[in-house]
């Protein structure tokens, strides 16, 4: 019942963030205007409980990297970036410490708040001066293979996550080379090493499953076996059904596969965050609802916003919405390839190869091909898309 | 190996969970970052406004969910409004000239953002003065939420300028006349002509081409020139060289073409000064000095670049102020020409230019540009 009336409020909610209507004096006292998020919500009581401790004792080093920690988390599940500002916030009387006298765990959080608005090269410096201070600190040779891994240096990531052995469980080391291996050659065999590992260790955390099956989802449809990654994406849900970046690929995986009808249900009460609106935008608009046009309109006034205020972050969503929901393929092209110059994952990749295809941008056309050349990146999805480019598929 | 000892403290999984933040594009009833809208117009000593705050940044920064339901009420709103009033109005100092604008909150309404439900302070304030510049100083949650913008329109007469406030850039001034092209093009003149004059580095370089400009090198040795028009020719085809070769790289630079780290081009412009003294005392380049300016030049030019970067060019219109800047540092290094060059063409054939200018004053450049040299690159300070 609720899931069908969420729609329904929300569009109410849309039109007005959307249309801009004047500032007014509300009717009655007792009318609505916010609901704070999840007040109710135990994560979030003792998110305010370990806040008002901080407060009193900002300089308690384990207890600020904790509550930090903490806010990443949240920001993360529910793709809320607030939680990212108060995460620094918390990190305050370090925020600016010198590189070389920050402790370590601040560096560490540090880093991973900064390549979240993508400052790699800080990000790189803070890691590369915890690990030479002590080789030991797994959390920062993941957090590193990360970066590289986004960032397209995959050599570098392969050796960050070789560092992990010995300091951090099987499956995190599995899975951090898995996302190395099936995107510079070694697809095939990537995964399945990552499903035998992830098989044997059933009794890992949820949350670590559900990410390392949302990867076994991903690299199975870049291999074309689309009724494994199915199950794969499922087995994900099953682990963690609210997680934000496991929702956004499994509706990727549905839209490609024509099946937008079932992306409707899944992201109805997940439009908070833009990357699933865009989702269940586009999937409105394959279905041919009538409800499309409000959900566009509340998209571009999102993407305003963040322009607005210098974010940059958005770009790899903006290039996909110009192209699939706004009918401007040139849009799409610049907005695919600044953000390729930042990020050069196989979605990026998929973003830039279509809206190339779309434009007939030739410079897009040539980054395409020559990533394509130079990774070995195996991806069944691209197929249809370079075969229009001319690009080796 | 540390292994076991680790594993309590780690959170594994976080860091690629965190990275995983930045693939899942974010923002708005949407989840957004946090900003305020600071839309304030400008009459005279007249200031009004509004500024929209999201109700969720305050919840933070003043507790408006007076019971605690998660569900905010016009009426726990209304009831917080004076404290709201006093929280925005200590985080927000305007001023003009120096005086400053004292504001107050007139009204407070509701309105909706992409990311919900935001009051709206309806400001008005007085200046001592018709504004011509105004200041602003704005920390509204720097310290609950770093990553908190506040986004300021500011219109007066029929133009509106934009800025964005943060924990980086708390405060930045406002130019509400906007001045005319020509004069926009002279007070970049002025800083162009005032730049070469105070930057010492740039000066003894030219100083150096320029020394041996009033001689001819002939069997081996300096000789005075016959006449003052080669001499003068020579000198100012150098300095043109110099600032053609500068206004490029200059351009590239401010256009954000080309950047180069400034201690790397601080360090270069110091061996450049001590090349062409040292070229001075065992020439080796003495026909094509021009050549040598301009090659070197180029390398100036970002020097310059940071010095531009400094005066906040105008974004929309950077050909004006570039092409002021630039005439400005020629006209500035041909001043300090016309007082060099009749005095040098005076005392050219006479022993104390040939041998104690010439030669030892290239030695003092020299040494004075090697102690630069070290400073810059070993990140000291020498010479106080």
């Amino acid at each position: 019942m609720i899931a069908f009336v969420y729609p329904l409020v929300l569009l109410a909610a849309l039109y007005t963030g959307a249309a801009h209507a004047a500032p007014y004096i509300p009717a009655s006292g007792s009318q609505v205007l916010e609901r704070l998020p999840g007040r109710l919500d135990p994560a979030q009581r003792e998110l305010a409980r370990l806040r008002a401790e901080l407060t009193a004792s900002p300089n308690d080093l384990p207890r600020a990297t904790e509550l930090a920690r903490r806010y990443i988390e949240q920001a993360r599940r529910d793709g809320d970036p607030r939680y990212l500002g108060y995460a620094q916030a918390a990190l305050a009387p370090w925020w600016s410490a010198e590189r070389a006298t920050a402790p370590a765990d601040v560096l560490v959080l540090r880093a991973t708040l900064e390549q979240s608005t993508h400052s790699f090269d800080a990000a790189l410096a803070d890691l590369n001066e915890v690990v030479r201070r002590d080789s030991g600190n797994a959390q920062a040779w993941l957090t590193r293979a990360t970066i590289e891994l986004v960032t397209g240096d995959y050599a570098a990531a392969r050796t960050s996550c070789a560092r992990l052995f010995g300091r951090a469980g099987d499956l995190v080391i599995h899975t951090c080379l898995a996302s190395v291996g099936s995107v510079s050659g070694t697809a095939p065999a990537s995964y399945e090493r990552l499903r035998q590992v992830l098989a044997s260790r059933a009794d890992s955390p949820a949350p670590l499953r559900a990410w390392s099956a949302t990867l076994l989802g991903e690299m199975a449809e870049r291999l074309g076996k689309h009724a494994v990654a199915e199950t794969h994406f499922r087995e994900a849900l099953a682990a963690d059904p609210q997680d934000s970046y496991l929702l956004a690929a499994y509706a990727d995986f549905l839209l490609e596969r024509g099946r937008a009808k079932e992306v409707l249900p899944l992201l109805a009460e997940r439009t908070l965050a833009d990357a699933l609106l865009l989702r269940y935008a586009i999937a409105l608009k394959t279905t041919g609802s009538p409800t499309a046009a409000p959900h566009i309109a509340a998209l571009r006034a999102r993407f305003e916003a963040a322009r607005r205020r210098g974010d940059v972050v958005h770009r790899r969503e903006e290039a996909r919405f110009a192209l699939a929901l706004d009918g401007n393929p040139a849009a799409a092209v610049r907005l695919a390839k600044l953000n390729w110059a930042v990020q050069k994952e196989p979605a990026d990749l998929r973003i830039l190869a279509q809206a190339a295809a779309a434009s007939g941008d030739a410079e897009a056309t040539r980054l395409v091909r020559d990533w394509m050349r130079r990774h070995a990146l195996e991806d069944r999805s691209l197929d249809a898309t370079l075969r229009k480019l001319g690009a080796p598929a | 190996m540390r292994r076991a000892a680790m594993q309590g403290a780690l959170h594994p999984w976080l860091a690629l969970f965190a990275a995983l933040l930045l693939l899942c594009s974010q923002s708005a009833h949407a989840h957004k970052a946090s900003d305020s809208y600071l839309n304030l117009e400008v009459r005279e000593r007249q200031i009004e406004g509004r500024w929209d705050i999201a109700l969720r940044d305050l919840e933070l920064a003043v507790g408006l969910d007076g019971d605690g339901d998660g569900v905010l009420t016009w009426d726990e709103v209304r009831s917080r409004h004076a404290a709201i009033a006093a929280y925005a109005l200590s985080r927000l100092k305007l001023s003009a000239d120096g005086d400053s604008c004292p504001l107050q909150v007139t009204s407070q309404l509701v309105d909706n953002h992409t990311d919900g439900a935001y009051t709206v302070l309806m400001l008005r304030g007085e200046c001592g003065a018709p504004v011509t510049t105004l200041a602003l100083d704005y920390s509204l949650l720097a310290d609950i939420d770093p990553q908190h913008k506040g986004l300021l329109a500011l219109r007066h007469g029929s133009s509106t300028s934009t800025a964005i406030f943060s924990p980086e850039q708390p405060r930045q001034q406002l130019q509400l006349a906007e001045p005319s092209p020509g004069r926009q093009f002279l007070d970049y003149l002025k800083h162009g002509v005032w730049h070469i004059w105070i930057g010492f580095d740039h000066i003894l370089f030219l100083l150096s081409l320029l020394l041996p400009a009033v001689l001819v090198w002939r069997d081996r040795r300096w000789h005075g020139r016959d006449s003052l028009r080669a001499g003068a020719f020579d000198v100012v085809r150098i300095v043109t060289a110099f600032t053609l070769a500068h206004s490029i790289t200059l351009s590239l630079a401010s256009l954000g073409i080309v950047t180069l780290p400034s201690r790397l081009v601080e360090s270069a412009i110091a061996a450049s000064v001590i090349v062409a003294a040292l070229n001075n005392i065992w020439p080796i380049v003495h026909r094509g000095r021009a050549w040598f300016a301009f090659g070197f030049g180029l390398l100036h030019g970002f020097g310059f670049a940071s010095v531009l970067a400094g005066l906040g060019l105008p974004q929309d219109a950077l050909l004006l102020p570039l092409l002021g800047f630039n005439v400005g540092v020629e006209l500035g290094q041909l001043a300090i020409v016309a007082v060099f060059l009749p005095v040098a063409y005076l005392l050219r054939n006479g022993v104390f230019y040939r041998r104690a200018v010439m030669v030892g004053g290239s030695a003092v450049i020299a040494l004075l540009a090697g102690v630069w040299l070290t400073e810059r690159v070993f990140d000291l300070s020498l010479l106080a």
